[in-house]
């Protein structure tokens, strides 16, 4: 039988990660958590997470890049804001789950099978061709490539936006899209 | 005074009965709404999730069309939107390499952001600029006898609260007060719907709608009052799956302008009404061709 090990060494930090998340606007407060757990409690996610966010805020400063980047905690924060406006330290716990979602999509190290990154990646491609989006092409694109069995399951719903006139496969696009992409592209360029 | 409407994406799709409701109720109350003319998408929770830069200079797109038109304040209904935007000017304000990534992008095609134009929620223009006794006088068919559990869902008072209290907003209470209907004690207001959540991890996001759609019937509620057309569509839409996974929670879920048309005589049809999947009971003070037609929608 395989066994892991379950208590981390100082070995397995990623030094510098903590700091560099602190140089993020908005992520600057991390330093000052007092682990009194607020997020936690307030968080109505944190029944199904890997790590509360009082773990995944404890983790980042110390440097456990790799736990948190392959988190399925980050995915799971819906951006509802109740830990921002409880943390006593009024750290921005919502912004920091924002920049450790960017990290891992970056570096690529989110939990495979995981819809919410590939729906996000998606939903940038859609803004950046078109200017707009289309929430039924959007979640049709996002279960084709997840997981089309559940595409099957959302057939009811479907069927019922078009009987409430809310069904539609037309795209919208903007007239500056060429505008947008080029506006998008000058912030590779300044990185 | 006149505001730029910039109804996002979800207004122009499947929460267009908040369109359909909000526009005739606000000409009604004599605002003056004038479309963003090509708006883009404000990015919503995905894109801040993928790369905050591109974010920010998205939104910022926006706010300086608004700016280039002259107009004063931007009317942000959906609370995705109004937060982007939101968020997206206090980013500029406060860090400066943030302010030049939006700069570099705006000389890049002619556009300019000089000014942070207010960015406002319906809830905030009907309670701060037309007030609610102006809503009051408007009002020709009371809501007499309805129940309402009033849900502002997470994003619209936090984290910024600018017009309402972040921990118990009260503003589309008044509002719903002054159209004669009576207002539940509904203490999860604020509580999150599971967002995107209900599509992409459904046994997580689900249980949230649920608890919010369980705690309204309890509360005693004849229907669930939004001001966000996520909140609305993770409400309304999975009625079947919460009562096969928990227990029946089947409660219709409206748009508080879709209460405010019909509280100014306009009828359910107008209102959008029609669009929902659970539909609403027609009101016993709805004038008789209305009320016959929320019966119709109700089939
Ligand atoms: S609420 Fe704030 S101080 Fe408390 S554990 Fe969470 S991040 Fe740290
Ligand atoms: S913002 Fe994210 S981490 Fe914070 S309470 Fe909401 S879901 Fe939880």
């Amino acid at each position: 039988m395989e066994m892991t090990r379950t208590i981390k060494y100082e070995a397995d930090r990623v030094k510098g990660f903590g700091e560099e998340v602190m140089s993020v606007p908005g992520c600057e407060k991390l330093k000052d958590c007092i682990q009194c757990g607020t997020c936690s409690g307030v968080c109505p996610l944190s029944i199904y997470m890997d790590f509360t966010p009082r773990q995944v805020i404890e983790m980042t400063r110390f440097d456990f890049k790799n736990e948190v980047l392959g988190s399925k905690t980050i995915w799971l924060c819906a951006s509802c804001y109740a830990c921002s406006v409880e943390c006593p330290q009024q750290i921005g716990i919502t912004d920091i789950m924002y920049e450790l979602k960017q990290r891992a999509i970056k570096e690529k190290v989110y939990p495979r099978g995981l819809p919410t990154p590939v729906l996000a990646q998606e939903f940038t491609k859609m803004v950046h061709d078109y200017g707009r989006v289309n929430e039924i092409l959007l979640a049709t694109k996002m279960y084709m490539k997840t997981n089309p069995l559940a595409a099957m399951g959302m057939s009811t719903l479907g069927l019922g936006m078009i009987k409430t006139g809310r069904f539609s496969m037309i795209q919208e696009k903007i007239q500056g899209r060429a505008d947008l992409a080029r506006m998008l592209e000058t912030v590779d360029e300044g990185k | 005074m006149k505001y730029s409407y910039y109804p996002g994406c979800s207004l122009k799709g499947q929460g267009r009965a908040y369109e359909e409701s909000l526009l005739p109720v606000m000409r009604h109350l004599g605002i003056e709404l004038e479309e963003l003319p090509d708006w883009n998408c404000c990015g919503a929770t995905a894109y801040m999730a993928v790369d905050e830069g591109k974010a920010c200079v998205a939104a910022s797109r926006n706010l300086a069309i608004a700016e280039k038109a002259g107009l004063q304040q931007v009317l942000a209904p959906c609370s995705a939107c109004y937060l982007v935007l939101n968020k997206t000017q206090h980013l500029i304000h406060d860090y400066p390499q943030i302010k030049s990534a939006v700069d570099r992008a705006m000389t890049s095609v002619n556009l300019k952001y000089s000014t942070d134009i207010p960015v406002r929620h319906p809830l905030d223009v009907l309670i701060s600029d037309v007030g609610v006794d102006a809503i009051k006088q408007k009002v020709t068919h009371p809501l007499k006898g309805l129940k309402v559990a009033p849900y502002y869902g997470c994003q619209i008072v936090r984290p910024y609260a600018t017009f309402d209290d972040q921990f118990n907003p009260t503003s589309m209470d008044r509002i719903l007060e002054a159209l004669g209907a009576t207002m539940v004690q509904f203490p999860l207001k604020t509580k999150c719907c599971g967002g995107s959540l209900t599509g992409t991890l459904p046994e997580a996001g689900l249980r949230l709608s649920y608890i919010i759609l369980k705690e309204a019937i309890k509360r005693g509620a004849d229907v669930i009052a939004t001001v966000c057309p996520l909140c609305l569509f993770n409400l309304d839409s999975f009625h079947g799956k919460i009562a096969a996974k928990w227990e029946s929670a089947r409660i219709p879920t409206v748009y508080f302008t879709q209460l405010m048309g019909l509280a100014f005589g306009m009828t359910a049809k107008q209102m959008g009404l029609q669009r929902g999947l659970v539909p609403m009971k027609p009101l016993a003070s709805a004038p008789a061709c209305c009320a016959a037609r929320t019966a119709a929608a109700a089939t």
